[in-house]
């Protein structure tokens, strides 16, 4: 991938700044919610070919959670958005 | 053709033109028993035992690209059964006993070399750890010594001992694991189930998986319709993107695992050493050329290349662990993509569906277990039953709460 990634906040970092954590997909079901959704919640991955989102944290620069939109084959970055923003726009 | 003494005077007095192909170039059937999905060790083993001890006839093997193009020439080429969990030692026991048998078994010279694996360790904790796995160990019947610093100091005189922040204080050997020449590991199979009558297909990639009446009833392929009675997917790396065209949801992400190959060397290093401190483990080739890798690169991916600075931290682990090893240079570094399981254990398993089989989940840990796996997929397939080393293995153990979680990491497939 490109090993530089542009933080919302920091500017241009290299990517060992930071940590991934995974899939950004994934939308954490209700409590209440089934074995079944929690299973595929927990376990189960897309894993695409192509374009993906993830969470990524800054943790050597402003510590923040930010969503990156990355080419899995390519290792192209995309996008960056801060993790709170994101989950604003998308109604989370 | 058998290889024996014999058969290479006789080539060798007829000017080494004379040796066959090692397989056939086949044309796929119409229709096959069973179609292998992917023509890598895993598959490779499996069409050869199911033919050879199975039963098996009619099977075929498709492959993308050519034999040997993906992982199992993309690796360290270390075999060993180290392993702590009853469900996973006893798998990997079994394929270490089918290594010892191997070259004798394919009647082909797979380099097996059983120079012993010593897993170093660093702190007093790491110790403990140490002795907990050596136990586990034997009480599968697997021996373990655990090597005191100054015994180790005599065997390997070039680590770096007295770190400041990784001192090595020890390590546990398993004198019966080693290495084996990867690429000879795909041929030998190969060979071994042609020989049995097995269609090795190559340049032939499976675009789809049609099913009638929820049934799997062939694959189409860049070679046209292949129709089968039963698939068994085998595409380490690719399974999501396979397993997609059974619309199966699986617990895997790709990621790419780094391997580097230095300048050929005078005979050092007689083990393979893992490093605790990090994750570091190096070997010397027959070749003469230092072997070595360390994690994977963290995020998935797809591309069998990595990440530059990925390989930096894997020189300044290596260095760490021996700094003789700055004054090396190394010659290639190459990728391989690889399903990390979400417990770090493999998965070898009937499917939701009835005649589709899967074998996938490999992590970093796919080469060591290449007999086995073929084994135990071939006992699946043939039987429809799981082999007895390869139950805590099934599909279903994240929904029964019965993950196999050798590193403790939980569902989290970068840290396995």
């Amino acid at each position: 991938m490109a090993s530089l990634i542009t933080c919302p906040h920091c500017g241009v970092r290299p990517k060992e700044e930071f940590t991934i954590r995974g899939d950004a997909s994934l939308i954490r079901p209700a409590p209440t919610a089934s074995d079944e959704a929690w299973h595929d919640y927990v376990y189960v991955r897309a894993n695409p070919r192509g374009r993906t989102l993830e969470h990524w944290q800054h943790v050597a620069g402003c510590r923040r959670f930010l969503v990156i939109e990355r080419d899995t084959f390519t290792h192209e970055v995309h996008s960056v958005t801060d993790g709170a923003a994101f989950a604003r726009e998308n109604g989370r | 053709m058998r290889y024996s003494a014999f058969s290479i005077v006789k080539n060798a007095l007829s000017g080494n033109l004379k040796w066959k192909p090692q397989w056939r170039q086949a044309e796929p059937k119409s229709h096959y028993d069973v179609i292998i999905v992917g023509g890598g060790g895993h598959g490779l083993a499996t069409a050869y035992y199911l033919t050879k001890e199975f039963g098996v006839k009619n099977v075929a093997v498709l492959e993308k690209g050519y034999l040997g193009s993906g992982n199992v020439g993309r690796n360290t080429t270390i075999v060993r059964s180290n392993y702590m969990l009853p469900g996973n030692e006893p798998f990997y026991e079994f394929s270490m006993k089918l290594w010892e048998g191997l070259e004798r078994e394919l009647n082909y010279n797979v380099m097996l070399s059983q120079r012993g694996v010593i897993m170093l360790y660093h702190s007093d904790g790491q110790r403990d750890a140490y002795i907990r796995r050596g136990n586990a160990m034997w009480m599968e019947g697997v021996a373990a010594e655990l090597i005191e610093r100054d015994q180790l100091k005599k065997m390997i005189p070039f680590l770096n001992y007295d770190h400041a922040r990784y001192p090595i204080l020890g390590g546990l050997l398993q004198r019966r694991a080693g290495t084996a020449r990867h690429d000879a590991v795909a041929w030998g199979y190969a060979r071994g189930a042609d020989r049995h009558g097995v269609d090795i297909i190559e340049h032939c990639e499976v675009t789809a998986i049609r099913r009638e009446n929820g049934v799997v009833t062939g694959v189409e392929t860049t070679k046209g319709f292949i129709g089968c009675n039963k698939l068994a997917l085998a595409a380490a790396g690719n399974t999501s993107r396979v397993g997609e065209m059974a619309d199966l949801k699986l617990p895997i992400e790709s990621h790419v695992l780094q391997a580097f190959v230095t300048e050929g060397l005078k005979p050092c290093i007689d083990h393979v050493i893992v490093y605790g401190g990090g994750h570091f483990y190096i070997s010397q080739s027959d070749k003469g050329g230092l072997v070595f890798g360390a994690e994977i690169d963290g995020y998935t991916s797809y591309a069998q290349r990595g990440n530059l600075a990925t390989a930096e931290h894997v020189m300044e682990e290596g260095v760490t662990m021996i700094p003789g090893l700055s004054r090396v240079r190394v010659l290639r570094s190459w990728a391989g993509v690889m399903d990390m399981s979400m417990d770090g254990s493999p998965i070898i398993d009937r499917t939701p569906i009835d005649n589709l089989y899967l074998n996938c989940g490999w992590c970093y840990g796919g080469f060591k277990a290449t007999p086995a796996s073929g084994y135990c997929f071939a006992h699946l397939i043939a039987k429809n039953d799981t082999h007895p080393v390869a139950r805590a293995l099934r599909l279903d153990r994240f929904a029964r709460g019965y993950a196999v979680d050798e590193a403790g990491a939980g569902p989290q497939p970068n840290l396995h």
